[in-house]
């Protein structure tokens, strides 16, 4: 495939009309139509959905049929009563995941790096990566058998040193702790991995050099590797930053129940109750809503990254 | 493989620091030092196995002893009545078997579009690839939401058919960045040009060279996409309605045991009724948790490697 501009042959050189390349590329432009059609369909055409944030959206009547009325879909939802609950719930829930999910794996990598027998490692890693792979709703129903007031092998375990039964999942500050709890215990072990590999990528020598000047495990960790992942961990903790109006639904869908709505009730929960009880313009503005604040944040902290001299996300 | 490679390296050097100073108070408070690692690295890994071996033993015990909350680690008492009704239980084995073929038919068709897209992408020469790429991954950051997926779905007359599980999700930009950054680096461009001047169509290419030569990718954005569909049970809770024979394993464990509004098939007929629920739930999170449990320690490295590759540039 020569470069347009050396092709002597053909009349025009330089710009080309979309024929010749059609005529040149029609099997790449194969390959792209099916997966662009889907986009299309099922992302594109999605787009279209949104509108209904700006409708007095009736199922009956239909996009066309239905009332346009403005931002007033807006300004019921911003004024409804669960609507700063939610937000303030989405942004705690997400605030203490960062504080808390966020630094356990690095501990756990650096602790990990000082391993040095094989079997034990990678054994250990294997079993730390296991949360990753199950579902939230297994994770949630493990969740509920373990944490029980009555039936919890935690609480029958307190009960039996002679404490009292803690309603972990059932009262609203102990289904705080718990859910971060969950959190830190999915996440921790995945998470080492990118620190890991970014660990494997540093220069022996520095360990070497550290050692000559008289440095010990502990200092090493300190001065050489903590320092050696420090890009890494800032890139991580501003992608965290962009993600801070998002969280998983299926987690808070899989972990909370009706006795704990004060802090269970976030965005994305919200947007289901309304879906639910048809307020279908109020739950797309929500969502809406949530979108165009997540992308804003994910540009301010890509451009974060980019300026802080790394790669950024985008 | 150049992780543990490298690993080796610094680990060999630490270890002939320590023979050459032979048995001082340093290597003693190193001796000491990794006891500490291995403890608190040993518990993290145990707490990610120990819910599941927990939750085992409990859906073999007798009832009695569940109730008494006896059962710990060691089943008390043999018996697989709990799982005997599961598999009498139509509706569950329904539900697998939904997961299953979804599962089956989204992966392949999720890979079939991305490894079509990725590649036609990857040509340096290809006009209108940036546009693409762009398209493509305005998606990723900016998604319409669920209201407007859902009413995409409805207008599709896609709601509460097999397809709803299947289509929106089965191409997914995350998975073609990844696949698309891989191909770009893996394999030299002169073999494509030398590919092409001997007149092998792009069909040719992809499947004769590109696809034999990157394997361990397309291993690991097929598991990525499986996996994500294994588990993934919000779409579902939207989508599927009116059909409860088409809802997935993960929807079905979250209508049982985490919401708890539906109880199995079997209960309503059977003579014997098992007085507590206990047992019943911690078999049916055995039962769909064990299709993950058994491949993860074989597709973990694909994970690793494919989260490696995402996180060059996400």
């Amino acid at each position: 495939m020569g470069k347009n501009n050396k092709a002597p042959r053909l009349p025009m050189p330089g710009k080309k009309g979309a024929a010749y390349y059609f005529r040149r590329d029609w099997q790449l432009y194969l390959l792209v139509f099916l997966p662009m059609v889907h986009l299309f369909i099922f992302k594109y055409l999605a787009y279209s959905g949104l509108s209904i944030s700006f409708l007095d959206y009736k199922v009956a009547k239909g996009y066309f049929g239905s009332k346009f009325v403005g931002l007033d879909i807006f300004k019921k939802v911003f004024t409804h009563r669960n609507f700063l609950p939610a937000l303030r719930n989405t942004l705690l829930l997400n605030v203490l995941d960062l504080v808390f999910s966020f630094p356990m794996p690095i501990i756990l990598a650096l602790l990990l790096n000082e391993v040095r027998v094989k079997w034990f490692k990678s054994v250990s890693q294997t079993m730390l990566y296991l949360p990753h792979f199950l579902s939230w709703v297994v994770i949630g129903a493990v969740a509920y058998q373990l944490f029980g007031v009555n039936n919890g092998i935690i609480n029958s375990l307190i009960k039996s040193g002679g404490g009292e039964a803690i309603p972990f999942l059932q009262s609203d500050g102990w289904w705080l702790f718990t859910y971060v709890a969950i959190g830190v215990w999915q996440t921790m072990g995945w998470g080492t991995i990118i620190y890991l590999a970014a660990i494997t990528n540093l220069n022996p020598d520095l360990y070497e050099a550290a050692k000559v000047d008289g440095a010990n495990r502990w200092q090493q960790t300190l001065h050489v590797t903590l320092p050696g992942i420090r890009s890494t961990i800032v890139v991580m903790l501003i992608m965290q930053l962009g993600k801070i109006m998002g969280g998983s639904f299926e987690r808070i869908l899989a972990l909370s129940n009706a006795a704990v709505p004060k802090y269970s009730t976030t965005i994305p929960m919200l947007v289901y109750d309304w879906f639910r009880a048809n307020k279908f313009s109020e739950s797309t503005a929500l969502g809406l809503f949530q979108s165009v604040i997540g992308v804003l944040l994910v540009f301010v902290s890509d451009k974060f990254a980019k300026r802080m001299g790394e790669d950024g996300l985008l | 493989m150049s992780q543990i490679k490298s690993k080796q390296v610094v680990m060999n050097g630490e270890t002939f620091t320590i023979n050459k100073r032979g048995w001082t108070v340093s290597r003693v408070v190193n001796y000491i030092g990794d006891a500490i690692i291995w403890i608190i690295i040993g518990v993290c890994a145990l707490s990610c196995l120990i819910p599941f071996i927990h939750i085992f033993a409990k859906s073999v015990s007798e009832e009695a002893a569940v109730v008494a909350n006896k059962v710990f680690l060691i089943p008390q008492g043999f018996q697989l009545e709990a799982y005997r009704r599961i598999f009498q239980d139509a509706s569950l084995l329904r539900s697998m078997y939904v997961t299953v073929v979804v599962t089956i038919v989204f992966t392949a068709l999720g890979m079939f579009l991305t490894v079509c897209c990725a590649y036609a992408l990857t040509r340096p020469d290809f006009k209108g690839g940036k546009v693409c790429t762009v398209l493509i991954m305005f998606t990723y950051y900016f998604t319409a939401g669920i209201i407007p997926d859902y009413l995409l779905m409805n207008n599709l007359h896609m709601l509460d058919t097999w397809w709803c599980l299947i289509l929106p999700l089965c191409f997914a930009p995350y998975n073609l960045l990844i696949l698309k950054n891989n191909l770009q680096g893996s394999i030299p461009e002169d073999l494509f040009e030398s590919a092409r001047l001997d007149g092998a169509s792009h069909f040719t290419i992809l499947r004769k060279m590109v696809l034999p030569l990157s394997k361990p990718i397309l291993a690991t954005v097929a598991l990525f996409y499986a996996v994500g569909r294994w588990n993934a049970y919000s779409d579902a809770l939207y989508y599927i309605q009116r059909r409860t024979d088409l809802r997935p394993l993960q929807l079905k464990l979250y209508y049982l045991i985490v919401a708890a509004t539906e109880s199995l098939q079997s209960d309503a007929g059977s003579v014997q009724v098992m007085t507590n629920p206990e047992v019943m739930r911690a078999a049916c999170i055995i039962f769909a948790a064990v299709p993950i449990i058994c491949v993860y320690p074989f597709i973990q490295r694909y994970f690793v490697q494919g989260t490696m590759v995402g996180a060059v540039k996400g």
